[in-house]
C-alpha cells in the first residue's frame, strides 16, 4: 500500500479535460494552492485540462489559485455558494461577459450535497431554499407538517484537498478550520488527489485521530512549506 | 432619537442565555458577541466548521487557517472544537442551535426574511443565509428600522427575494423589539421618546400590542 506519488505534476495528472474537480477550502483555509498552480502549469504547458467544472465553496479570490484557473480561461463552470470574496475580479468579469457557468448553492445544501454524493444516497430533502427562488424547479414534499425541498447528489471526478498529516494509506488530518469541506469532497470524488504537509508512517496517525480514512484517498503529494491563500493576497501575489 | 448598531447588537445580546450555542451572521450581527452580559459565556458556531471560537487575534497574530465564516480570523476558547462542513450544518438544520442572529433588508409580518439578493443585477452570492434561518431554535433579525431612504424594512410581504418562509421570530431595530407571532408583528418594547402612532407610520405593517409595551432603554455602549 503506497499512495505516495514523487510531485505535484504527477499529482494532478489524473484530470482530464471537462471534468469535475471539487477543491478544499473555504477562502483561504485549506485551499491547496500548490495542486492547483501545478494544475494551471499543465494547462499553461499543453492546453490541457480545459472546460472544468469546479466545486468550491467560494470562486477564487485575487490572481491565485481558483481564480488563477478562472482567468486562465480553464473553468467552465463553478458551483459554490459564495462566489465574492476580498478580490472578486476574476470570476466577476467572466460571470458578466457570460463567459462561466455558475450553479449557486446555499452553503450547507452544498456541503450536504457533496457528503450525499460520497455515501451513494442519490437525493436527500432540506428547508434550506424553501419558498426561494433557489428552490425552482425542485421537487417538494412535506413531512411532519414541514415543507422540504428535494436535493441531488454531486459527485466529481477529481477531488483536490489540503491535508496537514497524511500516511502512505492515504489516513488525513487536517489543520484547524481548514478541514471545512475536504473530507466530504475526499469521499464524494472518483479520485482524490491530497497535498499533505507532513508524510508519516503508518500508525503514526493514531487511529482515534484520523480524520479521513485512507479509503477515500488515491493519491498523496508532500507540499512542506504550502502557501496559504489568504497569505499570498494580502502580499499582493499574482500567479502570472 | 434611534439605536446605533452597538446599542441593537447590546439590546439583542441581553436575551442571549448563559451556554448558548449561538450562529451571528456576516457583518453586523458580530458585533452582538462583544455585549454578553457578565456571568454569561454562550458558545459561537461558524458555519466553517468551529464551535466557541473568540475574539480576533491582534494584528500580525493571525493565523488564516482560523477564521471565521466572514473570513476574518479569530481565535479559540477553551473547549473549541473543528469539524467538517456537513456536520457543521447538521447543527443547524439539525436544530441543535439555539439563536441565530441575521441582519436583513426586509423582515414581513410573516416571518419572511429577505437578506442575501437586492436583485438580478450583479453576481449572485447566498453563503449560508438559507441554511441558517432554518433550525436554530430562535431565529432574530437585528436591523435598522428603515431603509437609508426612510422605507420600512418591517413590511407585510418582502419584495426582495426571500432567504426563508416564516422563519424569523423576534426582531431587534433602532427603533423596537418586535416578536413575530402568528404571523403578526408584535410590539414588545420602543424607545420612550417615540409614540406608538410615529413608530406605526415607520413600519410597513401593523404593530399588534398584547399586554404592555416595555420602554427600550438601552446604555451608551
Amino acid at each position: 500500500m503506497d499512495k505516495i506519488v514523487a510531485n505535484l505534476a504527477e499529482a494532478v495528472a489524473v484530470v482530464e479535460d471537462g471534468a469535475t474537480v471539487m477543491i478544499g477550502g473555504f477562502g483561504g483555509a485549506g485551499a491547496p494552492i500548490e495542486l492547483i498552480h501545478a494544475l494551471i502549469d499543465r494547462f499553461r504547458a499543453t492546453g490541457s485540462p480545459g472546460r472544468l467544472t469546479v466545486i468550491n465553496n467560494n470562486a477564487g479570490n485575487g490572481r491565485i489559485g481558483i481564480a488563477a484557473m478562472i482567468d486562465e480561461g480553464m473553468v467552465a463552470k463553478m458551483v459554490c455558494s459564495f462566489p465574492r470574496s476580498s478580490d472578486p475580479r476574476a470570476f466577476t468579469e467572466k460571470y458578466l461577459a457570460g463567459e462561466i457557468e455558475l450553479e449557486l448553492v446555499p452553503q450547507g445544501t452544498l456541503a450536504e450535497r457533496i457528503r450525499a454524493g460520497g455515501a451513494g444516497i442519490p437525493a436527500f430533502y432540506t428547508p434550506t431554499s424553501y419558498g426561494t427562488e433557489l428552490a425552482a424547479g425542485k421537487p417538494v414534499a412535506e413531512f411532519e407538517g414541514r415543507s422540504y425541498v428535494q436535493e441531488r447528489w454531486l459527485k466529481a471526478d477529481v477531488a483536490l484537498i489540503k491535508a496537514e498529516l497524511a500516511d502512505n494509506h492515504g489516513n488525513l488530518t487536517y489543520r484547524k478550520a481548514a478541514r471545512n469541506f475536504s473530507p466530504l469532497m475526499a469521499m464524494a470524488a472518483r479520485t482524490t488527489v491530497v497535498q499533505a504537509h507532513a508524510i508519516v508512517e503508518p500508525g503514526d496517525i493514531d487511529p482515534e485521530h484520523v480524520v479521513t480514512p485512507g479509503i477515500f484517498v488515491d493519491h498523496v503529494v508532500k507540499v512542506a512549506e504550502a502557501a496559504q491563500e489568504e497569505a499570498l493576497i494580502r502580499q499582493g501575489v499574482e500567479y502570472a | 432619537m434611534k439605536l446605533t448598531n452597538a446599542q441593537i447588537a447590546w439590546r439583542a445580546a441581553q436575551d442571549i442565555e448563559d451556554g448558548a450555542y449561538v450562529n451571528l451572521g456576516i457583518g453586523f450581527p458580530e458585533m452582538v458577541a462583544q455585549f454578553q452580559p457578565s456571568g454569561r459565556a454562550a458558545i459561537f458556531h461558524t458555519e466553517n466548521g468551529i464551535l466557541n471560537f473568540g475574539e480576533a487575534p491582534p494584528a500580525g497574530e493571525e493565523d488564516w487557517d482560523l477564521i471565521n465564516a466572514g473570513k476574518k480570523a479569530v481565535t479559540l476558547k477553551p473547549g473549541a472544537a473543528f469539524f467538517h462542513h456537513a456536520d457543521s450544518f447538521a447543527m443547524v438544520r439539525g436544530g441543535h442551535l439555539d439563536v441565530a442572529i441575521l441582519g436583513a433588508y426586509e423582515v414581513a409580518e410573516t416571518g419572511d426574511l429577505a437578506n442575501w439578493s437586492t436583485g438580478p443585477k450583479g453576481v449572485p452570492a447566498v453563503g449560508g443565509a438559507m441554511d441558517l434561518v432554518h433550525g436554530a431554535k430562535r431565529v432574530a433579525v437585528i436591523t435598522d428600522h428603515v431603509t437609508k431612504d426612510g422605507k420600512p424594512k418591517l413590511v407585510k410581504r418582502c419584495s426582495l427575494p426571500l432567504t426563508g418562509v416564516g422563519c424569523v421570530t423576534r426582531v431587534y431595530t433602532s427603533l423596537a423589539v418586535i416578536d413575530i407571532v402568528n404571523a403578526r408583528f408584535v410590539l414588545r418594547e420602543k424607545l420612550p421618546t417615540l409614540s406608538l402612532d410615529e413608530l406605526q407610520a415607520l413600519t410597513g405593517a401593523e404593530l399588534l400590542v398584547e399586554g404592555g409595551i416595555i420602554n427600550l432603554n438601552v446604555p451608551e455602549v
